[in-house]
């Protein structure tokens, strides 16, 4: 057979001048290691500034700070590979846990009320994934809605008063500790690593980064892009559902005003971790970096005592670095690569 | 006759590739030149050089015997040289007046639009072109033929000398395009010199005056069309004999694989039956917009059906989905390749699986092995150039992409193939390729069905060749009794 072979279409010429500085540059391009380098160059510099960052108790809030979050950031980043994002995440958060104190305070037992406020984000979900598909209302005002659905349900279940006086027995999931690690922790590390695991290697999960890269191409590919997406945002929905749920089991009340602009918190962090807003393209891991990564700025904010008001703005100015970095280094490389003929 | 325009010595440098080395290209006033090669050959590189999208590293431009140095599109523009690029840009919510003057609207002194004056002076433009659109119709509503006439209206109303066009025709049928070449000479005849780039020889020994071939970033020659065959231009281009284009017909008697019945379309009355055999390869003709397409998806239940029966190897079959086609062995290969075929932004071997993510799985998970073996087997069988299967396939070239895409299709071992313009916008090295590919693919006993609007490539394909038009199967012709004359003539409902 005869083959040709255009030049431009052979990388190996530019990898062929790969020396020390390609290879870093190759992997300064896995958004995962460029976090990490630079989370743990943050790391090292607080503690060297204020002495006490890499310690057991304020390492242990940090985590507890986030670990809600990162369970909701599977989901979300599941959303965003999919081509759209979950604007609803804060209020299904506040509606979970709602629903989860009000089945408890009514006497239900403790798994069959967590699994109550799972099932508020369950319908949420499921309702926002048939909108977006079967009506064809774009995610962002299908989520849109959702958010003021989900957080108007809980005001008005609660007429906006927080619900305390909940069991005791159920406070273990979120203040527990299984040797001497927060259980709140453990389930938050659980779910992104399960999470990562289904997103980068189960079949079904693979749908999703076919979805988001090209959803013609996907559908014709044999793919049901309807069932893909309904079924990430019952996942977003049951994430954040279950996220609500646990911070009600740490924080011992069920606040319906609770988790305002979370949804934003997450967006961003995945998208600092490497979700494009275009699809096809993110990990869960990643996600969860941009979320320490945030978080150690933020933390590191407190131990220098920068006032709380500037901490909006770091998280502002990381995610359009972030961001910008990643479009000019793209730029760059399309330059620098050269599609004579493309 | 000073030269209207004239590069020398022209050399582009990419990191890794030379793109360009040492070119030359002359245009005349009034001639129609075209600039042919591979993909890859630098034809697109020393354009966009010429109309300032980028700029060459040495050698020189002249424009009218003066040197020039054109550094942007807006400075190529002033001088007078004007591209037409392969994607149109024209607004489609706009209308032909408002996109023929973008950014130099005619305003009143509070920055408003005189839309009287606008459509007045759109319908001047138009007419002095003998463009026969009214400058009110939305963009949108018009054929991608007219949108191009629009686009070329746009770059020649402000008093072009040059017009360099990037494959105008490929997207156009042969009637469209016989249009469109018809319009140029009359551009030409004007003294508008006109620089063509095409893949499609026929064309080019119809309409141009001379050729210029380059081959891997270097010139090859320029010669008059009228002392040269396209034989000989294809060996310029390839550096060697590529032998024939098409592979011998097929002659074996199969059993029939798929039989069509009573299929209508929606929104048609005509209702379409045929028969696909084992073996064979089935031509489809027709003008853009004749319905083949939709056809095929309605086939493949890619797209609805107003009514009709699908029997595969005999036994009546749903097709409600493109799932369950696949399930039952239907492929299809879309037209728009970037649009509806590709993952652009995943590796090679990631859009090769996408038709088979269960085939590459032990139990619920992706396996790594599996999928590695599927995408080299295939690159390696369908003599992919790539620099490994974690390559982006938006870095391939478009007639390696096209390799890909069959590969997909070929994963899922098809018995029925449906290709929808198999070869649209690829060089003739990868055609060749794709051609040969077919028919071995079909002498294995699947059906296969080839949408095809290049008249040559239906002939020398098909073992049989249906003709459609308005929705509607019109025509069958065995290959030896098909010529383009009755094809054309079939095709245009007569």
């Amino acid at each position: 057979m005869v083959s040709t072979t255009p030049v431009s279409d052979l990388p190996e010429k530019n990898v062929s001048r790969s020396s020390a500085w390609g290879v870093f540059a190759r992997m300064m391009r896995v958004r995962e290691f460029t976090l990490i380098v630079m989370i743990v160059m943050i790391g090292i510099a607080l503690h060297l500034i204020t002495g006490r960052f890499f310690t057991t108790p304020n390492l242990s809030a940090i985590s507890l700070g986030f670990a809600t979050s990162a369970i909701m950031v599977f989901g979300m980043t599941a959303a965003l590979v999919s081509g759209g994002f979950d604007l609803s995440v804060g209020s299904v958060f506040a509606m979970g846990g709602v629903t989860a104190a009000i089945a408890l305070r009514a006497g239900l037992p403790i798994p069959i009320s967590i699994l109550c406020g799972v099932g508020a984000g369950f319908v949420a979900g499921l309702i926002s994934g048939l909108l977006i598909t079967k009506a064809a209302i774009n995610p962002f005002i299908t989520t849109l809605g959702m958010l003021g659905i989900a957080r108007g349900v809980s005001l008005a279940i609660t007429e906006g008063a927080p619900l305390a006086r909940l069991p005791e027995e159920f406070f273990i999931f979120g203040q527990g500790k299984t040797i001497d690690i927060p259980n709140l922790i453990i389930i938050a590390l659980v779910t992104i690593l399960i999470g990562d695991i289904l997103m980068r290697r189960s079949s079904a999960f693979r749908q999703i980064y076919y979805v988001g890269g090209n959803e013609e191409a996907a559908r014709l590919s044999g793919i049901n892009v309807d069932r893909v997406k309904i079924g990430v945002y019952v996942l977003s929905g049951m994430l954040a559902a279950l996220a609500g749920v646990l911070s009600v089991s740490r924080f011992t009340v069920a606040d319906p005003g609770t988790a305002v602009g979370e949804e934003l918190r997450i967006i961003a962090a995945c998208i600092i971790g490497g979700c494009s807003l275009r699809g096809g393209r993110g990990t869960v891991i990643g996600g969860l970096l941009g979320l320490i990564f945030v978080g150690f700025i933020n933390n590191g904010m407190i131990l220098l005592r920068v006032p709380v008001y500037w901490q909006q703005l770091s998280m502002g100015v990381v995610l359009l670095l972030a961001v910008g970095f990643d479009t000019l280094s793209q730029r760059w490389q399309v330059r620098s690569k050269g599609h004579p003929n493309s | 006759m000073i030269p209207l325009l004239e590069a020398i010595g022209i050399t582009k440098q990419f990191p890794g590739t030379l793109a360009l080395d040492n070119v030359q290209l002359e245009l005349l006033p009034g001639e129609i030149h075209a600039v042919v090669g591979e993909n890859g050959a630098g034809k697109s590189t020393l354009m966009k050089i010429l109309a300032g999208v980028s700029t060459a590293d040495s050698g020189e431009i002249r424009f009218e015997g003066h040197p020039v140095l054109a550094t942007s599109p807006r400075e190529a523009l002033l001088l007078g040289i004007a591209i037409v690029h392969q994607e149109l840009s024209l607004v489609p919510t706009l209308t032909v007046a408002e996109n023929i003057f973008p950014g130099r609207l005619p305003t009143n002194r509070f920055g408003m639009v005189r839309y009287g004056e606008l459509f007045r002076e759109a319908g001047k433009v138009l007419q002095k072109l003998n463009v026969a659109v009214d400058p009110h119709a939305a963009v949108e509503m018009l054929s991608i033929a007219t949108q191009q006439l629009i686009e070329i209206t746009k770059a020649l109303s402000l008093n072009c000398k040059v017009l360099i066009l990037d494959e105008p025709t490929s997207a156009l049928t042969d009637h469209e395009a016989d249009m469109l070449l018809a319009f140029l000479r009359r551009l030409a005849s004007d003294g508008v010199g006109i620089l063509y780039i095409s893949h499609k020889l026929n064309e080019i020994f119809a309409t141009a005056d001379r050729v210029t071939v380059l081959r891997d970033g270097k010139y090859v020659g320029t010669e008059k069309i009228s002392d040269i065959t396209p034989d000989e231009v294809i060996r310029m281009m390839v550096g060697r004999e590529l032998g024939n284009m098409y592979p011998p017909k097929s002659e074996r008697q199969g059993v029939p694989l798929l039989e069509v019945k009573n299929l209508r379309l929606p929104d048609s009355q005509a209702s379409n039956n045929f028969t696909l055999y084992e073996g064979e390869i089935l031509g489809f003709a027709g003008l853009i917009g004749s319905g083949r397409s939709e056809l095929a998806r309605a086939i493949f239940g890619a797209e609805p059906k107003a009514e009709g029966e699908i029997l595969f190897n005999g036994q009546a079959v749903t097709i409600d989905s493109p799932k369950k086609a696949i399930e039952l062995g239907l492929g299809y290969l879309p037209e728009d390749r970037k649009a509806a075929g590709l993952f652009l932004d995943m590796s090679v071997k990631l859009n090769m699986a996408a038709t088979v993510i269960d085939k590459v799985s032990s139990g619920p998970m992706v396996s790594p092995r599996k999928e590695r073996i599927l995408a080299e087997q295939y690159v390696q069988r369908l003599d992919i150039s790539t620099a490994g299967i974690e390559q982006e396939i938006r870095r391939l070239s478009g007639g390696n992409q096209q390799k890909a895409l069959v590969a997909k299709w070929l994963a899922i071992q098809p018995k029925i193939l449906i290709v929808d313009e198999p070869t649209r916008g690829i060089d003739v090295g990868a055609k060749k390729a794709i051609h040969f590919l077919l028919r071995a693919l079909a002498e294995s006993g699947v059906g296969v069905i080839m949408i095809s609007s290049e008249l040559p490539e239906v002939l020398g394909m098909s073992d049989r060749i249906l003709v459609m038009h308005e929705n509607a199967i019109v025509a069958e012709y065995h290959w030896e009794n098909a010529t383009e004359e009755k094809i054309i003539r079939s095709a245009s409902g007569n």
